[in-house]
């Protein structure tokens, strides 16, 4: 698989180490309420689906940024690059 | 049917006309006390133990391909028992103890091979970790032994002893362990199940649970509706797929693990072979191919194919570890999709919805737990009550913190 690096461009998905559901971004606040269950549900539960999945890649082999990848599970297709931090700079500017 | 010395003869004299399918090819019924959702080896088995130990008949297995079309059909066939941790350990050894007597109860040529499984290692922390390993299997009434340098030249001359990097020190040597003829794990457990009356509803998915009250009592399928007092899913790789329908979240990602099958060569490896320093592991199937497999491609993925590093990554473990099979050429190679957990560990409990109930989780060690796995499930379905030698695998461990994590890697399903 090529991974279209917002920055560097296509690199082989070799280069990279899948890190998981990109659900991961968003960890819940220890001190909210039901933060038990938050965080049982952030550690190991998944949903894991069968075509279109948000993903995290982490470019170890590369420039170590953390991209964001939506991919369909069923054919490895490559829908869309982004990079973690500028997801997470655009949230956390709303 | 009956198989037999004296059946082959007489079949063989007749022109093999006498032969009949080994199962049934039924309409569902409109209930059974039990459906199990999934018709690959842990499904089949489930049905078979329902029926032999349980006494429990009035079952349907519903399988949404044709039977064993799945993982049963898409491993590299090792049994074995040499874990470690006390939850998995006696779970795995009472799986060895149903696999040995496999052939003589469900009067099939399942092709069960105890040739051995050779762990080996390469450095003195290594070593001393395959001890701690053998006495957990040993504690648990398995085989196990440690072997030397001198005793692995004597059985497995061509590996690649002096390797500057990876030096060979020895090995743990379970001889019980082996290889078994897959696909045969699924038709004999089908035959027996069937003729104890379970019906085996092939091409017929489940679509959908019928829930009414928080209670389970059927499910939906593409042949119609099916109710039943019971349903047990055993569905691998489409586990988060499955329950997902009824908004069930799973400690489970699903991954493609890569098989492989060289050419056919002349009888080279003696039993299961295993690279410490890498991940790969070998045998020879009886036909001559060598039969080897390495790690999962490492990202989710339905699609029963993986890609080329994976293959590459093997292929150089195989090479580190023998050079001698550089030369064989590659036949076949394939993926099946695993139901990797969060700690590589299996799941067989119920579930938080009454009467439905999930076995799933398997990593990829399904193939070894078939029978056990079956057998387990089977008491949970049957008594609603754990198994003793899966009372560990259950969801709660998660929140509990007693997750049960071979490797010590923590929740990341990619590296069990």
């Amino acid at each position: 698989m090529l991974i279209d690096h917002p920055l560097l461009g296509l690199r082989d998905s070799s280069e990279f180490i899948y890190v998981g559901d990109a659900k991961l971004l968003n960890r819940p606040n220890w001190n909210s309420k039901n933060s038990k269950t938050k965080f049982i549900d952030y550690g190991y539960l998944r949903k894991n689906p069968a075509g279109v999945h948000k993903e995290l890649w982490y470019h170890e082999q590369g420039d170590r940024s953390w991209l964001v990848v939506t991919r369909n599970t069923v054919t490895h297709e490559i829908l869309k690059v982004e990079l973690a931090r500028y997801l997470k700079r655009k949230a956390n500017a709303k | 049917m009956k198989y037999s010395g004296i059946k082959v003869l007489w079949e063989g004299l007749r022109g093999n006309m006498g032969w009949k399918p080994l199962w049934r090819n039924p309409d569902p019924k409109k209930s059974y006390d039990i459906i199990i959702v999934g018709g690959g080896g842990h499904g089949l088995a489930t049905a078979y133990y329902l029926a032999e130990e349980f006494k429990i008949t009035n079952i349907a297995v519903v399988e949404k391909g044709w039977l064993g079309s799945g993982n049963i059909g898409r491993n590299t066939t090792i049994i074995r028992s040499n874990y470690l941790l006390p939850q998995n350990q006696p779970f795995y050894e009472f799986s060895l103890k149903l696999w040995e007597n496999l052939e003589q109860e469900l009067n099939y040529n399942s092709m069960v091979s105890q040739r051995g499984v050779l762990n080996i290692f390469h450095s003195d922390s290594q070593r001393d970790a395959f001890v701690r390993r053998g006495n957990a299997m040993l504690m648990s009434g398995a085989d196990a032994s440690l072997l030397g340098v001198n005793d692995l030249k004597k059985m497995v001359p061509f590996l690649d002893f002096q390797n500057s990097r990876f030096p060979i020190k020895g090995g743990l040597w379970q001889p019980r362990g082996g290889t078994v003829r897959h696909d045969a794990v699924a038709w004999g457990y089908a035959k027996e199940a069937d003729s104890r009356g379970v019906d085996i509803i092939e091409n017929c998915e489940a679509t959908n649970f019928l829930v009414k009250n928080g209670r389970c009592y059927g499910v939906e399928t593409t042949k119609g509706v099916i109710k039943s007092k019971k349903v047990g899913v055993c569905v691998a790789g489409s586990s988060s797929q499955v329950m997902g329908k009824i908004g069930i979240n799973l400690p489970i990602e699903s991954h493609v693990l890569q098989a492989f099958v060289s050419e056919g060569l002349k009888p080279v490896i003696p039993g299961v072979i295993t690279f410490g320093a890498g991940h790969f592991y070998v045998s020879q199937s009886n036909k001559g191919g060598l039969v080897f497999g390495g790690d999962i491609d490492g990202y989710n993925s339905y699609a029963q194919r993986g890609n080329l590093p994976v293959i590459e990554d093997v292929c150089e473990g195989g090479v580190a570890l023998m050079p001698m099979i550089g030369r064989a050429r590659l036949l076949r190679a394939w993926g099946g999709v695993m139901d990797m957990s969060m700690d590589g560990s299996p799941i067989i409990d119920k579930t938080n919805i009454k009467n439905l109930y999930f076995n799933g989780g398997w990593c990829y060690g399904g193939f070894k737990a078939t029978p056990a796995s079956g057998f387990c499930y089977a008491h949970l379905l049957a008594t609603g009550t754990s198994h003793n030698d899966a009372k560990d695998f259950l969801f709660n461990r998660f929140e509990k913190g007693r997750l049960i994590d071979e490797k010590g890697q923590g929740n990341q399903p990619n590296l069990h």
